[in-house]
């Protein structure tokens, strides 16, 4: 290569004629059979090659990287409505979770509220059971009083009579007399 | 070097046109007709082992995060077919692996005959013009198979007067049938007036640098002449490939679409 290439300069250098000798080269049509068939042959199979070969395979990768791409995208998308979705379904098991606390806080408090009710009423009703009771001994001893009074009252009032008249007085006529001046001192 | 420049005698040290020459390399002569492997056959192959050698084995690994052979060869598929979406329209897909099969070849060939001693298999009229020739019949073989004699209608604008007509289709005519020379000439004349360039002013360097002394200092010049023309060269080595793939998708697109 490198002996091939030193006759070139060589020739090109020191024989300037050689050029001219078949005219201008480009329009040398003795070299326009060669040039034609190795165009042919060389142009028809790289567009061979190229055709059925090396393009299909470059249109299978970048196809297979926008299906990669479109996929990914996809997937995240998916992704993203799962997050939404848990975040849905999270929010809503807080919100459950806070309504069910509230409904135990008021079931609690109604429950404390009722037992206390219940005990104030129990105890209201045996003291006020103790209340009666106490006034109905009450009323029985004031009774029990009023009818000693009335007999002492009689009895009294006959020492007094007796004492007064000397002789005993009589006895009906006596508690008569008490029980209406009793009854005047009550109205 | 500068024995060269003396026995050159004053005249031009390098001769610009001698990277052009079609030399055989193997004889072959298949019933009476040249068909012998020459540099420029050489070259071809090399272009089209180097595009296969891209295409495939940087994306041999089919990475799903691609390194940096298959990311290029990624971003050149997606320019291609942006391009041929674009230019040629939905229906034009079908053509996408030829339209990248020329870009890559020009490409190629192009970038590769920028390296010293190689041969720049563009550089040549016939080559372009079959390349130019192919996309020509294809599109207009194309347009009548999809369309029958409507393709005729590529031809004849709308809202033209009557009077105009014969006149206005024959203008359509001749552009039509000149596209191919445009096409083919536009890539070669391109490739190598570059070329061309390239080599006087490196004939410039060793004739001005044979002066001695002073010459080499002066030499400078033009070499760093050379250094900016071939950073222009990778550009129009570029350029050019994408005008012939993009005139190639327009071309398809009246061929599938030829209501005016």
């Amino acid at each position: 290569m490198a002996n091939e290439a030193h006759t070139d300069v060589f020739q090109e250098v020191h024989v300037p004629e050689a050029g001219h000798e078949t005219g201008f080269p480009p329009f040398n049509a003795e070299t326009f059979a060669s040039q034609l068939i190795w165009l042919a042959i060389t142009f028809g199979l790289l567009y061979m090659l190229l055709s059925r070969v090396a393009l299909p395979r470059i249109a299978t990768v970048l196809e297979e990287r926008r299906d990669r791409i479109a996929d990914d995208l996809d997937q995240a998308a998916q992704s993203k409505a799962k997050t939404d979705e848990a975040i849905a379904a999270y929010e809503a098991a807080l919100a459950d979770a806070r309504a069910k606390a509230h409904e135990i806080a008021q079931k609690t408090r109604d429950e404390l509220t009722a037992e206390t009710d219940r005990q104030r009423h129990e105890i209201e009703s045996e003291l006020s059971d103790k209340a009666t009771a106490a006034e109905a001994e009450i009323q029985a001893s004031k009774t029990a009083a009023l009818a000693n009074v009335a007999g002492v009252a009689t009895e009294v009032t006959s020492a007094i009579m007796s004492s007064l008249l000397g002789e005993d007085s009589d006895k009906a006529a006596v508690e008569k007399a008490v029980a209406a001046s009793l009854r005047r001192g009550d109205a | 070097m500068a024995s060269g420049a003396e026995q050159a005698g004053g005249g031009f040290p390098v001769d610009p046109l001698h990277q052009f020459i079609v030399h055989p390399i193997i004889p072959i002569h298949i019933g009476g007709i040249d068909a012998s492997f020459t540099n420029s056959s050489l070259w071809m192959v090399v272009t089209a082992v180097a595009v296969f050698a891209f295409s495939f084995f940087a994306v041999r690994s089919r990475a799903m995060v691609p390194g940096r052979m298959q990311s290029a060869v990624e971003m050149v598929y997606q320019f291609i077919a942006d391009m041929v979406r674009d230019s040629a329209g939905h229906d034009a897909q079908r053509f996408f692996p030829f339209i990248f099969s020329l870009f890559m070849f020009i490409l190629f060939a192009n970038l590769i005959g920028l390296f010293p001693y190689a041969f720049t298999v563009t550089s040549h009229i016939i080559v372009t013009f079959a390349l130019a020739a192919t996309v020509f019949l294809g599109v207009t073989i194309i347009g009548f198979v999809l369309h029958g004699p409507k393709f005729l209608g590529l031809f004849v604008p709308s809202g033209v007067p009557m009077l105009l007509l014969p006149l206005v289709v024959m203008i359509e005519v001749i552009s039509y049938v000149s596209r191919p020379i445009s096409h083919s000439v536009r890539l070669f004349a391109n490739m190598l007036a570059g070329h061309i360039t390239l080599k006087v002013f490196a004939g410039f360097v060793i004739s001005i640098g044979a002066m001695g002394g002073i010459g080499i200092a002066g030499a400078v010049l033009p070499l760093a002449m050379i250094v900016g023309l071939t950073a222009l060269e990778l550009l129009v080595a570029a350029l050019q490939a994408y005008v012939f793939a993009i005139l190639t998708c327009m071309y398809l697109h009246d061929a599938l679409h030829p209501s005016h």
